[in-house]
């Protein structure tokens, strides 16, 4: 806020060292837009500098201290006054003081920890973000700049498949069987529908992803069920011993990690959902959890421009690093 | 020099299918008609019943082939019973045609041609629907209203196994 014409105001803006080369990705904000964003990982340094510009460069500008704050946390939309804080990190640019012209601060947050993924739901949401501060007598002078945190895991040891037989008895039975129960986001699903007993009606069977957000605990438990995918495998009646094929690509749809009970407060989970549909509209379906996971992207071999900067970018993160090279393990 | 890693999506192994299970005739056969309606009685004490034929290869049914005569509140009964016994959301019959049964009217009320044909048709769907689902077929009065000659009010509900 700035007095026409009375005393001094100064503009605050953030900027990180680098900028330029830094990737950027989508992420969704809460009224359903996509915005660009700069991507970190866990253990990545965060770093730049804070620009204050002074409106009328020449005139004195007194301020209660000058600071940089990297701060992430969980907002709950029902509970808009409490944001859970689980990373808080401050630096003092400038003591309490006067500025005469415009100055540049410069901030290194080494190695920070981000433990979770950015996430921006129907009920919560996850976030983190550098805030510059000119704390004034009045009013303070503030800016927000929102970064975009990816958490990355590597091919899991144990990831069984899942295989199971169902039914209503004397009615439907079918075997199920799902190749993997740990996919990353780029995944394919590989799997078959065998037929034991068929005795209604099928009309046409369909496999849907289903995201369930949970946020509360104990008697005020929310969910939000969410179908972001529905796909037709199989169109017709089926007879007995007939085995139905099912190959779906998650890198189509929008989806993120599995996300369980982040800071106690919320949980993102993913559920495989076969429906049959008979003739007469009705629905026979079985749900199955799935984990999904994030993967590293693939780095070259040969140490190309890209790839220099992709190591540094993991300099520090173990579990980052684990994943670099396990993927250049699994692309040899 | 790595190459992005190509996705497996080979099917999962499964057992081939039997010739006599793929040729052979679907075990999900059943077929209910709802016809032929007669007006049985004199003046006031007229009433309409219809024929139910029920064909199916349904092993829960004890009769592969069968033949009853019902009329309408014979049907209400059914879904009375469904609405009370069994877990299912019993689909709506043909409606009660209550000003139809009113006196002073131009034609000839609930015996007129053109309803009978279009109660019919509403129940035929109406009992195609529920003989279908595999709740409903196991309800002792599903049966009974099915493969009886006549309906004991006074029975005993209750499920019936295979």
């Amino acid at each position: 806020m700035s007095f026409f014409g009375f005393g001094q105001s100064a503009e605050i803006d953030i900027v990180l060292n680098d900028a330029e080369t830094k990737k950027k990705v989508e992420h969704k904000t809460e009224d359903g837009k996509k915005d660009k964003y700069f991507l970190f990982y866990d253990g990545e340094t965060v770093s730049g500098k804070v620009n204050v510009t002074l409106k009328n460069p020449g005139k004195r500008f007194e301020h209660q201290g000058i600071k940089i704050e990297f701060i992430g946390q969980i907002e709950l939309y029902y509970d808009r006054g409490n944001h859970h804080e689980f990373v808080s990190l401050v630096k003092d640019l400038a003591r309490p003081g006067e500025l005469t012209q415009s100055q540049t601060f410069d901030f290194e947050f080494t190695h920070v920890e981000k433990p979770y993924e950015s996430y921006t739901g129907q009920n919560v949401k996850l976030r983190y973000f550098l805030r510059a501060t000119i704390s004034r007598r009045l009013n303070d002078i503030t800016k927000e700049m929102d970064i975009v945190v990816h958490t990355l895991s590597t091919y899991p040891e144990l990831n069984s498949s899942i295989k199971m037989e169902v039914g209503i008895e004397d009615c439907l039975h079918i075997e199920f069987e799902y190749n993997k129960s740990k996919y990353h986001l780029k995944d394919v699903i590989v799997g078959k529908i065998y037929f034991l007993l068929v005795r209604i009606k099928i009309k046409h069977m369909e496999i849907d992803i289903i995201k369930r957000e949970t946020t509360g605990t104990g008697p005020n438990v929310y969910h939000e069920n969410d179908t972001i995918a529905k796909y037709e495998i199989m169109d017709g009646a089926p007879v007995r011993g007939e085995s139905i094929p099912i190959r779906l690509f998650l890198a189509g749809y929008e989806m993120t990690p599995t996300m369980r009970d982040i800071n106690k407060k919320f949980s993102v989970r993913y559920y495989l959902n076969l429906v049959l549909i008979d003739e007469e509209e009705r629905r026979y379906f079985k749900q199955q959890e799935i984990t999904l996971w994030r993967k590293g992207d693939i780095v070259r071999k040969s140490m190309s421009h890209q790839a220099a900067i992709a190591s540094q970018r993991f300099e520090g993160s173990a579990t980052a690093e684990k994943a670099l090279a396990q993927a250049k393990e699994d692309s040899n | 020099m790595s190459e992005p890693t190509v996705a497996d999506t080979r099917r999962l192994n499964s057992k081939p299918q039997d010739l006599t299970d793929a040729y052979g005739p679907p075990s999900n056969f059943l077929e209910i008609d709802v016809y032929d309606p007669q007006t049985i009685g004199v003046g006031r004490n007229r009433y309409t019943t219809y024929e139910v034929r029920m064909r199916t290869n349904l092993p829960i049914f004890k009769l592969k082939e069968s033949c009853v005569r019902r009329r309408y509140s014979d049907f209400e009964w059914l879904k009375n019973e469904l609405e009370r016994d069994s877990k299912i959301v019993v689909p709506p019959l043909p409606g009660k045609a209550l000003k139809r049964q009113l006196p002073f009217r131009g034609d000839e009320g609930i015996f007129e041609e053109s309803f009978i044909e279009e109660r019919r048709g509403g129940l035929e769907q109406f009992i195609n629907r529920i003989a279908g689902h595999p709740l409903a077929q196991n309800e002792r009065c599903l049966h009974m209203f099915l493969q009886e000659e006549s309906i004991d009010r006074n029975y005993i509900p209750g499920k019936v196994r295979q």
